[in-house]
């Protein structure tokens, strides 16, 4: 056991989260100073308009993959949410009554993983790598290669327009709500503390009285409804309802999230540090393309940024215990 | 803890120097230009699209403009925004787009215009209301006319022609064949339409769609098809078949699908535009807008380098021309 020597302030500015945080910061900065066009106006209205299905998905994500599990079928929910939202808009029903029945529908998606995962005990993975291919089939399949367009102009707006005359967007208000209410979820009940108790050891926390079935089925079913509601958002921001929005984001979102800190072995995580992880890469992104860095490259530094953040505390972690074995032979 | 931080700080640090190293080695170029214009395909790695830059570029060499290619990985709509976003960012002069969709980039490409970047699309048009121009490649009277034009000439000007469409419903090809229709009656009498028949834009549907044209009609001289999909197949049906140099197959296809079948002599030539001079063209538009000599009024005309002169036209759409006719001569020079 490690004894606490530092003081606490060291403790406390000295976790994974903060130094996302810090990252973050100086990428800002140098990014500021550097790059032609990021200091604009634009970029932060931009950058929230980018990054919001991205953190949107991300907040569930984060209590999922502190649990050790993972959903790889967000952003085809995104999809078939976007097809169902559009398709139900054509055939003449109102756009909340819209958006609710696809929130729901994606509530079920989530709750089919969430089934499949806890009571029939499958992996995760495997499970949300066959809905991935599911939840886009039927979402192409719905709609084909058309698009359902022409939504009304006092909604398409609302997903784009800004607070008065601030580079905010309106929609950062609905986002700071679920951050707050993601965080209290996690850090301050005891459902939080039960899914990093899960994460920590799924065995422990049942014999502790955890319903770990339950709490997992909950979370996928937060995962499907979340990812719905930014299907929505990203129907409306696009202005088109296509099977192929969003493909491939789920990437994403597991980048920003193990970026942010938390473990892929489950265990531990905070939603400051996953805000963090996803402003990072929206950061990134836009400073790249700003200087003209072709997509690929920008994928590759995406990439090789999420390889380092899984594999650095693992290497840490190796090295920590060798030099401690190594003083116990001495001793 | 230490070592993560020290990993970390390390992956900050590169990614820094990254960032330093790009911008640094941009000051030396492009900054002094006085147009500078982003192109943006519907994905990248795309050949007929990389024709399209080197018009592009060709074009921005011509003017002293600074012509950048940026783009996604995947022809979606949602995936072209950024760049778009980017170029509003920039305060690029234009922005050239081939649309994934003609109204989800609409947002986006409204908020460029107002940030003063002109925007040109070109091959793919959104809305009207969403850009400045539209340079089309071809209207539908000059695809259905050079069709026809090719395959009188293959039959010597007389015989039974018919159609390999794609499929029955594909609005394109329909509106050509009406036109190809009433065209042949009134300029082609001695050439006879015998039957339409429908590949559904599928390669052994066309494929067995050919031969079975083939059979049920003996005295045929010509297939047209105008659709890629189909010229190709009905290309290989009857170069390995007794019909080669028999049967005169036309249409629309890309060169690169094509090439064989010119190289072996069972197609003499065939139309489709020329992907160079339409990013060429789009470029030129663009930099006419900026430069203020055009606004997408109907009515305006401006010069566009080698291509001479261009009129825009109803709706702000400039027109590349005619068909570009490729064959044995020509064939070689393009890649896509």
């Amino acid at each position: 056991m490690r004894t606490h020597a530092r003081p606490w302030w060291q403790r406390a500015l000295l976790t994974r989260e903060m130094l996302t945080i810090l990252i973050l910061v100086v990428a800002w900065i140098v990014a500021s100073a550097v790059v032609q066009g990021f200091d604009g106006p634009l970029t932060i209205t931009y950058l929230v308009l980018d990054v919001a299905p991205v953190l949107l998905i991300a907040l569930p994500m984060t209590l999922i993959i502190a649990t050790g599990e993972i959903d790889l079928s967000v952003a085809s929910v995104v999809g078939l949410s976007s097809v169902t939202f559009g398709l139900l808009y054509q055939a003449g029903l109102g756009l909340w009554a819209a958006l609710l029945v696809s929130v729901l529908l994606g509530a079920v998606c989530g709750a089919v993983n969430g089934a499949l995962v806890a009571y029939a005990g499958l992996p995760s993975l495997a499970v949300t790598i066959g809905s991935l291919a599911l939840y886009r089939g039927l979402a192409v399949g719905l709609l084909g290669t058309t698009a359902v367009t022409g939504f009304p102009g006092s909604w398409t707006d609302g997903a784009t327009e800004n607070l008065g005359e601030s580079p905010y967007p309106v929609i950062t208000l609905g986002l700071l709500a679920l951050i707050a209410v993601f965080a209290v979820l996690l850090h301050a009940t005891p459902f939080g503390r039960n899914v990093l108790d899960i994460g920590r050891s799924s065995e422990a926390a049942r014999f502790s009285g955890v319903d770990v079935k339950r709490t997992l089925l909950i979370l996928f079913v937060l995962s499907g409804a979340v990812s719905a509601l930014a299907g929505v958002y990203y129907t409306l921001r696009y202005g088109s309802a296509r099977g192929d929005n969003a493909t491939g984001m789920e990437l994403q979102v597991v980048a920003a999230v193990l970026l942010g800190g938390v473990s892929i072995f489950g265990g531990r995580g905070a939603i400051h540090g996953v805000v963090a992880g996803v402003l990072l890469i929206g950061v990134l992104g836009s400073a790249l393309r700003l200087e003209g860095v072709t997509v690929n490259v920008i994928n590759i530094v995406i990439g090789t940024a999420l390889v380092v953040s899984v594999v650095a505390p693992r290497i840490a972690g190796g090295l920590r215990v060798r030099r401690r074995s190594a003083v116990g032979q001495r001793t | 803890m230490k070592f993560t931080s020290v990993l970390a700080a390390g992956t900050a640090a590169v990614l820094v120097l990254g960032l330093t190293a790009c911008s640094s080695s941009e000051e030396g170029g492009g900054a002094t230009d006085d147009v500078s214009i982003t192109v943006l395909p519907k994905n990248l790695g795309n050949p007929y699209f990389e024709a399209s830059m080197t018009g592009a570029q060709e074009a921005g060499d011509e003017l002293g403009a600074a012509v950048e290619e940026v783009g996604p990985d995947a022809a979606s709509p949602d995936a072209q925004v950024p760049f778009i976003n980017t170029a509003a960012q920039q305060g690029r002069g234009a922005l050239v787009v081939s649309a994934n969709d003609p109204t989800a980039i609409g947002d986006a490409l409204e908020e460029a215009r107002s940030a003063g970047t002109k925007v040109v699309t070109f091959d793919s048009d959104t809305e009207p209301q969403f850009r400045d121009l539209f340079v089309n490649q071809a209207s539908p009277e000059g695809i259905a006319d050079k069709q026809l034009e090719l395959v009188a000439d293959q039959i010597g000007g007389e015989g039974e022609i018919a159609i390999l469409s794609a499929s029955a419903n594909a609005t394109n090809q329909n509106a050509w064949i009406a036109l190809m229709e009433e065209k042949l009656a009134s300029d082609y009498p001695d050439i006879e339409l015998v039957e339409t028949v429908y590949g559904d834009d599928d390669d052994q549907t066309s494929f067995d769609k050919t031969a079975a044209l083939l059979q049920s009609h003996p005295d045929l001289k010509g297939i047209v098809s105008p659709t890629t999909v189909g010229i190709a197949a009905a290309a290989r049906y009857v170069s390995t078949s007794e019909y080669k140099g028999e049967v005169a197959v036309t249409g629309l296809g890309t060169p690169n699908q094509m090439r064989e079948y010119v190289e072996d002599g069972t197609v003499e030539a065939f139309a489709l535009w020329n992907p160079t001079d339409l990013g060429y063209l789009a470029t030129q538009a663009a930099a006419a807008l900026v430069a203020g000599d055009i606004t997408g009024e109907e009515g305006e005309t401006f010069t566009a380098g080698r291509l001479g002169e261009f009129t825009v036209g109803t709706g702000g759409e400039v027109l590349l021309g005619e068909p570009f006719v490729f064959d044995e001569s020509n064939i070689a020079d393009f890649d896509f």
